[in-house]
């Protein structure tokens, strides 16, 4: 990403106005949300991998992060909650030249979604996961999650979470993913530059951004504002990429580790199912030409 | 349109309905399909793993069901054709998925092997006690298409004919398969590929700049995209307007919840797909489908060797339900007689429509065998007295 675009005239239109759809505007999120940021960071990650966005599709899950799909200016898809990875799965094998990214909250792919999340991982489908972990369920209200750490208080926690929470980025290494990273919505450059580097990887790829939900658990949690969750960001993130994910685990006020941690080369699932039937059928074998509905 | 060669396994062959249904597809121009394992549909996407390859296609296996159910519409928004398998508990499980396919109008075929419930039930024996499930067992109101074969040469001709009308409608269709018309083996032929219409999906001709996803042609029905063509378009499971674009007020949803109700319309009468038989002179109709209509078949053979004049009205587009057919039948006859391999489902959209102007009679069955054509043959002789 060029430093240059960062640095614009305040009455020069937005250069991510033309990734996003502007005919949505005003979105829904509420004011100092870090989705918002994501976006951002998003939007300029598509421009700087010069990608041909026709050929760029999203898929979301349902909550307040599920709504991006929604105001990408690309092929978006709001699907059910916890499965927008499953249905990005049978999107990518019926069209492999789509780059299929999946946008979507802790809850929806690690709760409801989990079991989806760790299959593909394990299958390396190629698509690539971006998770804005708020440690909460935002649209819902503020409930407990499975990102949630212990000692937060949440709508369904008022005496406070006691249950362990996952460490995603340790579940996405073991389940197979081919990259891995952690950012927070105060890394933006970093944040942006993972994205671009995902939208270039082959296999599945995982992102979680750290991002801040000030009207629900920054409130409830007494942790201030959408500035003041900056401010813990630049406090308590330590870069330290290639860190053993194991390492990595958060909790409600301690040191967020952050930076690229798995950055591999398995083969994909297309690539693996093509090896095994050329293997087994030789010249039996079709291609697979599943998009040939339309023909007569 | 015709077939595709490609997935045509022109010639006549000794079949059971599951194979005999992937067949159909094939046919039909599924060259996607993911499932999770489950009796006793499983051997469908068994031989669809077996033969894809060599058509030239994809069969995935996943987690469950609930990502098979929304993987094949993912295939379907990247221009595939598309379908999934399941049974009890797994049809329960796709549930959300079928009112997600029927919001977003997303053109799909689920096969449900139906087999005995609840739960876990009855796993290897049959039953059809899904029917009122395959209607309105997703939340809200929507409305598609459920076909009902009662011989293997029917799952490979239904199962066609499911593809294409969920095309056309652009609605998910249900196969309603049940464990005995899934596992018999007899006799289907499968024509050549020019014999085999095809409704090709609705794709439009208009350019990204004058395309909205959701707005209506004459029959009701949208056309279509596909994902990576440039149209840079929008589905949600929201309520949505013409662009696709979420809208939370009451008129929005009383627009699209009526449409997808209405595009349906024609199948309560014209387009229902039934068998008639021997209902010239009927005094005492039989209203059935799946295997039972082939039990049916022998109670009113008996019926008529007592001098009971006896016919069957086989139900093939079990939903949305042939109301006026029922309508115009109970006007010139005594008694409908509705036997089914569960506790009294059909038989309510029978008296429903029916009205009263003719006595229904239920002839329930709590699955895991069918019924003994005596059984039957007793309630239309009650019937006709
Ligand atoms: C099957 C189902 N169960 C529950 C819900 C309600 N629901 C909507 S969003 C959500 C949680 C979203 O949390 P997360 O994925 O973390 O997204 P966030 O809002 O925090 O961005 C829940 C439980 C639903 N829509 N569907
Ligand atoms: S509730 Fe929280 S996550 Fe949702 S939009 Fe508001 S600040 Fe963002
Ligand atoms: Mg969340």
């Amino acid at each position: 990403m060029s430093d240059a675009i960062l640095d614009i005239p305040l009455d020069m239109t937005n250069p991510v106005e033309p990734f996003l759809r502007m005919d949505r505007m005003p979105h829904i999120w509420c004011p100092a949300c870090g989705i918002g940021t994501t976006v951002n960071c998003f939007a300029r990650a598509l421009e700087s991998s010069k990608l041909d966005l026709n050929k760029v599709a999203i898929v979301s899950g349902i909550g307040c992060t599920g709504r991006v799909a929604g105001y990408a200016n690309l092929d978006s898809f709001h699907t059910t909650h916890g499965r927008a990875i499953p249905f990005a799965t049978g999107l990518k094998l019926s069209n492999p030249e789509l780059q299929v990214v999946v946008y979507s909250g802790d809850g929806d792919l690690f709760a409801i979604g989990g079991n989806h999340f760790i299959h593909a991982a394990r299958r390396n489908m190629d698509i690539k996961v971006i998770c804005v972990n708020n440690l909460t369920y935002a649209m819902t209200g503020g409930q407990t999650g499975p990102a949630t750490p212990t000692e937060v208080i949440s709508a369904t926690s008022p005496y406070g979470v006691f249950e362990p929470s996952f460490n995603l980025v340790q579940m996405a290494e073991a389940a197979g993913a081919s990259y891995v990273a952690r950012w927070t919505t105060y890394h933006v450059k970093q944040l942006s530059r993972a994205m671009e580097e995902v939208l270039h990887k082959k296999g599945f790829c995982f992102i979680e951004v750290l991002s801040p939900c000030p009207t629900l658990y920054q409130r409830r949690n007494k942790m201030g504002d959408g500035l003041d969750a900056m401010k813990f960001y630049k406090q308590v993130s330590k870069v330290r990429n290639g860190a053993p994910t194991s390492e990595c685990a958060l909790t409600r006020a301690g040191e967020i580790v952050v930076g690229k941690f798995v950055d591999r080369d398995r083969p994909d699932y297309l690539e693996l199912l093509t090896h095994q039937m050329k293997e087994t059928l030789g010249d039996r074998y079709a291609d697979p030409e599943v998009t040939t509905c339309s023909e007569g | 349109m015709h077939a595709d060669p490609k997935g045509v396994l022109t010639g006549v062959h000794f079949l059971d309905g599951d194979h005999a249904c992937c067949e159909g597809t094939l046919a039909a121009g599924a060259r996607f399909a993911a499932g999770y394992p489950i009796t006793p549909s499983t051997e469908v996407v068994e031989r669809f793993a077996w033969r894809i390859p060599t058509v030239g296609g994809i069969f995935i296996q996943m987690e469950d069901e609930l990502a098979a159910s929304i993987a094949i519409q993912g295939a379907v928004w990247g221009g595939a054709k598309a379908f999934t398998v399941t049974s009890g508990p797994g049809f329960s499980l796709m549930m959300e998925h079928i009112g997600y396919a029927a919001i977003t109008e997303t053109p799909c075929v689920f096969v449900n092997v139906q087999r005995g419930g609840p739960s876990t039930g009855l796993p290897t024996l049959p039953a059809q006690a899904d029917m009122m499930q395959a209607r309105w067992g997703s939340h809200g109101d929507y409305s598609i298409i459920a076909l009902c074969p009662n011989s293997p040469q029917e799952c490979f001709d239904l199962t066609v004919t499911g593809f294409n009308l969920a095309e056309e409608f652009r609605v998910p269709v249900m196969m309603m398969l049940d464990e005995c018309v899934g596992h018999m083996t007899e006799k289907v032929v499968i024509p050549e590929s020019d014999q085999i219409a095809i409704t090709p999906r609705r794709f439009t001709h208009q350019s990204p700049e004058e395309f909205r996803l959701f707005k209506p042609k004459e029959d009701l029905v949208p056309d279509m995209v596909k994902a990576g063509d440039g149209y840079r378009f929008h589905v949600t499971g929201l309520t949505h307007d013409e662009r696709g674009y979420p809208s939370m007020n009451v008129e929005t949803q009383d627009k699209l919840v009526r449409r997808m109700q209405d595009k349906l319309k024609p199948f309560t009468n014209g387009r229902a797909l039934f068998e008639a038989v021997n209902l010239d002179d009927a005094e005492v109709v039989v209203v059935s489908y799946g295997i039972t209509s082939r039990v049916a078949q022998r109670a009113t053979q008996m019926a008529r060797a007592q001098g009971v004049k006896a016919g069957i009205f086989r139900l093939i587009t079990a939903w949305p339900f042939p109301e006026q057919h029922i309508r115009e039948l109970a006007g010139r006859v005594k008694a409908f007689v509705v036997p089914e391999l569960n506790l009294g489902q059909m038989v309510h959209e029978v008296e429903r429509h029916a009205a009263g102007r003719a006595k229904v009679i239920s002839v329930p069955h709590a699955g895991g065998t069918v019924h003994k054509p005596e059984v039957i043959l007793k309630a239309i002789l009650e019937a006709a007295r």
